[in-house]
This record gives structure tokens, C-alpha cells and sequence, in this order.
């Protein structure tokens, strides 16, 4: 019982703890946008492997919790999240017959249109026309963490957070 | 566990999605119509994460340390090098700096010269990096019951860091000078002349308004000016450099990218809050703009 409860937060709590290390004063070069690519690849993944463990209410908080960690506004983050998540959950039933290469494809359309999105609500929602280069800058990053983070994940998937091993 | 049918329960599970964009949508509404409620919420998590962090930063420490320690291993003679040229170069100006500062008490002793107060301070760890991808910010941990108030600065080992904007019972957010909310007057140390130091989100803050007829020259020393009383005058923040588009702006005295410890000064200066955080309103205060 336990262990099927942990196995099923996994994920969930795998985003917020990467959410609350990199918050950390690391002194990583683009660490923020570093926090912002960790939190999409793992909403994305998840919503699209294991939507039972990726709800949208968890999804929700894990926006809130960024947007709290950081100073921008209230709700952006949420928003693009939960885009991010509505998304991935319409093509899953294409993706996950699909391989990693495809998959990941999928993302990095779908990392641009975040970085976009936030883009845009922080800039209405401050009332100023804010750098492009920052929202580049975390396109790029979360196209190419991906990888990296999502083998970890499969490989969580399949072993460590795998509900039919409990 | 309410028992609910399957149809019922496909239903709302189908409806989550749309409330909860629908509520994100209130959120933002939320977070402009009441800026105190969103800066709440931040400090009371900060309050709860700040004891957490403050334990996590001891390791985190040693291990940039270990990094940076076999970093330097490569580089030692070169470096002991350039530390010994740097020593003799030091020395000399340290005869010039003592002799000046005998001659400055002599000077201030025949003018019944009236000393400023020394202000005072306390020395903060600094817990967490809590800007954003727009934003440039630092918590810093406090403990209980330690007097901070909205608008003191925050130096470094080297200059000024930026200025306290949220206050919570174990923590506190500064904002720092690069952020794109700060406007901080300053003085360019050989013109004399005024100007305001704007916040880009990026490395080097960049100078506007100085006057006419005045240009401000590469490595040129600047310093806060005690211009609207919000800061005293003559804290170091940078020099000034000129960027690739011609554009003077000022490469930081602090080390705004690896800020470990900073000190939090009370002046007793009200003149000027510092700016409200991003989600409240951007607008830049009149007083500041000269």
C-alpha cells in the first residue's frame, strides 16, 4: 500500500524537488531557466507516460510552486504548465507508441510554445515588452535537457516508480 | 470516499483540465489585483523553505569550495604571479591611502567637520536564488526577530547588491541592481555627474540620464548618490563600461552570479521604497526619475 502510494508520487514529487534544488544558490549559469526546463520535461513526460500520477490539480501546484519560488508573476507559470499538460495528454495515445526521437521532437515543438507563452503572459502581465533572448535562451535549454532527464525517467518508469511492482 | 458513478466521475474527471486553466486565469487576476496577497504567499513559503536551505547550504558550500579549490590547483603559479605584482601594487597605494586619511582627519578636525553615524548592520547567508527567467532576486535567511525594513541595502565583500523589497519572519527577499525594476541614482565618481543606474535582467546594469556635456568615460569608478535619500552616498557599485552597441553600462563591483553572504545596512533612510516586485505595479516612481 505504501510502497504503490510512493511509486505513484514519484514523479510528482521528482518535479518539486528538482523545482526546490535549483532554487538553491548553485551559482549554475541559467539556473532559472534551468528550473523552468526541468519542471516542463517533467510534466511533459509524466502526462504522457503516466497521466495517473501527472493530474492536472498536481500539475497545477507545481506551477504555483514555481511562480511562489520566483518573482515574476503569479499564475504564468500555472498556465504554461498546465497548456503543456493538456497538450501532452491529446497526442499521448499518438506518442507513446512512438519512439524516443519522435517523442522528443513532439517536445521541442511543444518547449517552444511554452517559452513562448510565458514570454507573452509575463510581458501582458507586466505591461512591458520584455527581452526575447531570456525566453530563447530557455527554449534551447529545454530542448536539450530533455534527453537527459527523460532517460532517467524512463528508467524510473520501468524499475524504481513502476506501479505494477508494488 | 464519496461513491460516485462512472459517468459522473469521466465527467469531472474530463472537467479538471478547463477549471483549472479557468483558475489559473483567476490567479493571475489575482496576483495584479492584490500585489500584497502574491507577496504573502511568496514570504510565508520562503519563511518555511529558508530553515531547509540553511541547512543544505553547508554542504553545498563545501562542494562549490572542493570545485573551485581543484580549479585553481591548475592555474596556482600564474595566479601567485600575478597576486605578487598585484601585492607591490597594492602597497604603494596603501602608504597613499594612509597618508591621505591622516590628512583627512587633520582637515575634518580644523572644520568641526560632522561625522555621519556609523550605520548599522547584519551579515546574512544568502539561501536561494528567487528570481525567474524575468527576474533578478536573492532570499536571504534572518533570524527571528531581527529588525529589517523594506528599502535597506545590501553590499557584498565588494559594492552594492541591490535593496530588501520583502520582509517575512525568517527571511527576506533583495532585489537585486540588475533586476528590471531597479532604478538606483548614482554618481560617476571624476564628472560628479548625476545619473540613474537601470536594471536589465542582464549581467551589466545600464546608465541613463546623465547630463548634458557630460560622457561618461570607460572605467570610470561609480557610486551611489544620496540623491532622493534612498541610498548614502558613495557605496561602490561598479565601473563604468561601454557595451559592444556603444551603450554605457556598468560592470558590478559585487559579485551579483556568486553572492554567499551579504550585508544588510540600515542608513535610517526612507526617501524612496524600492520598487514594487513584477507583479505589482510596474510603473517607475516619479521621485526617482531626474
Amino acid at each position: 500500500m505504501l510502497d504503490a502510494a510512493s511509486r505513484q508520487a514519484f514523479p510528482a514529487s521528482c518535479a518539486a524537488l528538482l523545482l526546490l534544488l535549483l532554487a538553491a544558490p548553485l551559482g549554475l549559469p541559467g539556473q532559472a531557466q534551468l528550473q523552468v526546463a526541468s519542471v516542463l520535461a517533467c510534466v511533459f513526460f509524466w502526462s504522457v507516460f503516466r497521466p495517473d500520477s501527472m493530474s492536472p490539480p498536481v500539475v497545477f501546484l507545481l506551477g504555483l510552486l514555481a511562480d511562489l519560488l520566483g518573482l515574476e508573476p503569479l499564475g504564468a507559470t500555472v498556465l504554461t504548465l498546465l497548456a503543456v499538460h493538456g497538450i501532452a495528454l491529446r497526442l499521448r495515445r499518438f506518442l507513446v507508441a512512438q519512439g524516443f526521437l519522435l517523442v522528443w521532437l513532439v517536445f521541442v515543438a511543444v518547449a517552444a510554445g511554452a517559452a513562448a507563452l510565458e514570454w507573452l503572459l509575463t510581458t501582458l502581465l507586466t505591461f512591458r515588452v520584455l527581452p526575447l533572448a531570456p525566453a530563447l535562451f530557455q527554449f534551447g535549454l529545454t530542448a536539450g535537457l530533455y534527453p537527459i532527464l527523460a532517460i532517467a525517467f524512463i528508467a524510473a518508469h520501468r524499475g524504481l516508480a513502476a506501479p505494477e511492482r508494488a | 470516499m464519496i461513491r460516485l458513478s462512472i459517468q459522473l466521475r469521466q465527467a469531472l474527471a474530463k472537467l479538471t483540465l478547463p477549471v483549472l486553466i479557468a483558475a489559473s486565469f483567476g490567479l493571475m487576476l489575482l496576483g495584479k489585483a492584490d500585489a500584497l496577497l502574491a507577496e504573502r504567499a511568496r514570504m510565508a513559503l520562503a519563511d518555511a523553505l529558508a530553515p531547509i536551505y540553511g541547512l543544505v547550504a553547508e554542504p553545498l558550500a563545501s562542494l562549490r569550495d572542493v570545485v573551485e579549490d581543484a580549479r585553481s590547483l591548475w592555474s596556482m603559479r600564474t595566479e601567485n604571479r600575478r597576486l605578487r605584482e598585484e601585492n607591490d601594487n597594492l602597497r604603494r597605494w596603501q602608504a597613499v591611502a594612509l597618508a591621505l586619511d591622516a590628512e583627512n582627519a587633520a582637515l575634518k578636525a580644523n572644520l568641526h567637520w560632522i561625522p555621519d553615524p556609523a550605520p548599522s548592520y547584519v551579515t546574512a547567508r544568502v539561501v536561494a536564488d528567487a528570481g525567474g527567467v524575468y527576474a533578478r532576486a536573492v532570499l536571504i535567511s534572518t533570524a527571528p526577530g531581527t529588525n529589517l525594513a523594506r528599502g535597506q541595502i545590501a553590499l557584498d565583500e565588494r559594492g552594492l547588491v541591490g535593496r530588501i523589497t520583502e520582509i517575512g519572519s525568517r527571511s527576506a527577499r533583495v532585489l537585486l541592481l540588475t533586476d528590471m525594476n531597479s532604478r538606483i541614482p548614482v554618481t560617476l565618481e571624476n564628472s560628479r555627474a548625476r545619473a540613474i543606474l537601470v536594471g536589465t535582467n542582464g549581467p551589466r546594469p545600464r546608465l541613463m540620464y546623465w547630463p548634458e556635456g557630460v560622457i561618461p568615460a570607460e572605467g570610470e569608478r561609480v557610486v551611489t548618490s544620496a540623491e532622493a535619500g534612498a541610498f548614502p552616498a558613495g557605496l561602490p557599485v561598479g565601473t563604468v563600461h561601454y557595451s559592444a552597441g556603444n551603450v554605457p553600462e556598468v560592470e558590478t563591483a559585487a559579485r551579483l552570479d556568486r553572492l554567499e553572504v551579504v550585508r544588510i545596512f540600515d542608513y535610517g533612510l526612507g526617501g524612496v521604497l524600492p520598487p514594487e516586485v513584477a507583479a505589482a505595479r510596474p510603473v517607475d516612481k516619479p521621485g526617482v526619475r531626474r
